[in-house]
């Protein structure tokens, strides 16, 4: 089904066949689902459908038990965590997770794609193009007047952001959202969904998120979990009007 | 590092107080104590580079080791190997049944050098030794814990253990190692004597020396991007992670450079001291070395360096009157820094006399310390000031202006 629309028939992300057994309890049990390249994706599904585990997985978290992610037609499956990264997949985690003792600037610097490996960290000059990126992405997640602050004295929202911003600096080609507006005031929703809207220009964004309102306002296909499979897939309103969908999810 | 000369660096905040530390060591306390005292506090520097190495993985990186004392006695050892052998001369031993070899192998019924003890004939051999020794066996340990994610409570203990294997084995050993008594006996470094007043005095300065060039590497790593990183994978593991970075190098980097530390501070503890043996690197001297880095404050690398003189001179003091309240001293001092003072000596520092220096600094030279911060890390310009809670000695990682 995504094969059709995908311009030259090449996913940016293809996971097939996807599985990851906890003790035997599968998670995620033959999971499978593509990506196109600059698509928006919102993952939805009741507590427990496994959609937090399909994130950890790509992003190598956690190892699979079967089942292939090929990202830009590399294997993620067998890669490191950190190689992951370097292969251009971001992940943001549920909980803002930034350095609290470290500044807006250095939490942004720290992510900046240079100085990856010990000796390169302690080379690592700042120039002006680290000054340069860092000032960009600031700008870009409204945090310009917030460069000098220590990420703690951050509001819940603004933290978000930064993490999003930490992505962002890496330059990835593939983002990964996990409830990036839960918790988040009403402004500060509608101020996140601009700011996915100017991320999707450059890049492909797969999102976790349980607001329906925010899931209509940013997907451009929505993906239903349920019980670790896929229980339905398309637009939204494709998907709202599921049957299967309602039974499990939107109904209750 | 620093934006301008480096002679302007000295008269920054953070620069005088390396400044201060200095004249204390090299000025005050040569003039004030005779060559005995001297002595005895050169034997307590040793124990800083340690605790320096200390703050650079347990602060810093979060990284707990109770073994420190390992890579102390591994790096002293080399040193006395070197020491012993140039003391046993075949005319030195000649009445042992087998001159030329260390006087406890001939009473331990050996009758040749074991093969690992040759190569200590070679003193540039002995000074790689020093450092590369500690260095492999922290490259190890660090290599099988971390990779495989053991951490916290788990690498503390596991280290601890390491302390006791060595010190069993050591003890076991005692044909090649010297056993419980240590190696002992040590006169000549390359033909000089070091048992002499004044020999002891210019290898306290020696030593002296040789810390500030281990605080100034330690300065550098913190101030570096590598710094930071440690920093934020104390807070933040995953996400340095999941930021592109292998956790496991730059754990194993850290817990390293502390081992390197450690090994310089035995190598200069055997020198001052005059022998070395299993009691300086066993468990409570490992623990022992953890308490002078948490008073010192364990943000601190100035902190550690006073942490383990007062610690020691206290223990000095304190065992010279009471020998069986010390542990108990020890002990209750411990408990009270975490308890009330988690950030140490520096910690109080910081909020109670930083504040005072505030108030005079403003008043005497107010514009001096408008140009404070130059001493960050290597940004372009340093531009608008402000970070009022700012203190070199608790960390180095100040806001950086854009």
């Amino acid at each position: 089904m995504s094969a059709a629309k995908s311009k030259r028939g090449d996913f940016l992300l293809a996971v097939e066949g996807l599985t990851v057994s906890f003790d035997g309890f599968k998670a995620v049990d033959d999971l499978s689902f593509y990506l196109d390249p600059k698509e928006i994706r919102v993952i939805i599904g009741p507590n427990g459908a496994g959609k937090t585990t399909v994130l950890d997985l790509i992003c190598g978290k956690t190892k699979a038990t079967s089942g292939s992610i090929k990202f830009d037609g590399k294997e993620l499956t067998k890669l490191k965590e950190h190689q992951i990264v370097h292969s251009g997949v971001g992940r943001k985690f549920q909980t803002p997770s930034v350095f609290e003792d470290l500044t807006v600037f250095e939490n942004l610097e720290v992510s900046y794609p240079k100085g990856h490996s010990v000796m390169g960290a302690l080379g690592f000059k700042r120039d002006a193009e680290v000054f340069k990126a860092v000032e960009e992405v600031a700008e870009t997640i409204f945090l310009t007047e917030a460069l000098n602050e220590p990420a703690a004295s951050l509001s819940h929202g603004q933290k978000q952001w930064l993490e999003i911003g930490m992505l962002l600096i890496q330059k990835p080609d593939l983002l990964m959202l996990d409830e990036p507006v839960a918790g988040m005031s009403v402004t500060e929703r509608k101020k996140t969904a601009e700011l996915l809207r100017v991320i999707t220009r450059d890049h492909t964004v797969l999102v976790i998120e349980h607001d329906m309102q925010f899931v209509g306002d940013i997907a451009d296909r929505v993906t239903v979990m349920h019980q670790g499979k896929v229980l339905s897939e398309g637009s939204i309103e494709h998907v709202k009007s599921d049957p299967k969908v309602i039974e499990v999810y939107l109904g209750h | 590092m620093k934006s301008s000369s480096p002679l302007k660096w000295f008269a920054t905040r953070e620069g005088l107080y390396y400044v201060a530390l200095a004249v204390l060591l090299v000025v005050i306390l040569p003039l004030a104590l005779d060559p005995f005292r001297l002595n005895m506090v050169g034997k307590y520097l040793t124990y800083a580079f340690v605790a320096i190495g200390l703050v650079m993985c347990w602060g810093k990186a979060g990284i707990l080791s109770l073994g420190q004392g390992v890579f102390f006695g591994l790096g002293g050892y080399c040193m006395a190997m070197f020491l012993k052998l140039e003391a046993s001369t075949p005319e030195a031993t000649a009445i042992q049944s087998t001159p030329g070899i260390p006087d406890f192998m001939d009473w331990n019924q050996l009758t040749e050098l074991p093969w690992f003890w040759e190569p200590f004939h070679s003193f540039s051999f002995t000074l790689l030794a020093v450092i590369g020794v500690p260095v492999l066996l922290a490259f190890v340990i660090g290599f099988a814990m971390f990779t495989r994610r053991v951490g916290g409570v788990y690498f503390a203990i596991i280290t601890q253990a390491i302390a006791a294997i060595l010190t069993i084995l050591i003890i076991g050993q005692q044909g090649y190692t010297g056993g419980v008594n240590g190696i002992t006996d040590l006169q000549t470094l390359n033909g000089w004597d070091i048992r002499t007043d004044e020999a002891r005095t210019i290898l306290y300065f020696v030593c002296v020396g040789m810390l500030f060039l281990c605080l100034f590497v330690a300065r550098l790593v913190q101030n570096r991007k590598l710094g930071r990183i440690l920093v934020a994978m104390n807070a933040q593991e995953n996400r340095v992670r999941f930021s592109g970075y292998d956790v496991a190098a730059f754990k194993i980097f850290v817990f390293c450079l502390a081992a390197a530390f450690a090994g310089v501070g035995g190598a200069m503890f055997t020198l001052i001291v005059g022998f070395m043996s299993p009691s300086f690197i066993g468990i409570v001297a490992s623990i022992e070395m953890v308490i002078f880095c948490a008073l010192g404050g364990r943000l601190s690398i100035l902190g550690a360096v006073y942490g383990a003189l007062l610690v020691n001179a206290a223990k000095s003091g304190f065992s010279e009157s009471f020998p069986e309240l010390w542990p108990f001293a020890m002990g209750a001092l411990f408990i009270g820094v975490v308890l009330a003072f988690p950030n140490g000596l520096a910690g109080l520092y910081q909020t109670y006399v930083m504040p005072l220096e505030d108030k005079i600094f403003k008043r005497n030279r107010g514009a001096k310390l408008e140009a404070k911060p130059a001493e960050k890390a290597a940004e372009p310009k340093p531009t608008a000031e402000k970070t009022p809670d700012y203190d070199p000695m608790i960390d180095s990682y100040s806001p950086e202006k854009s």
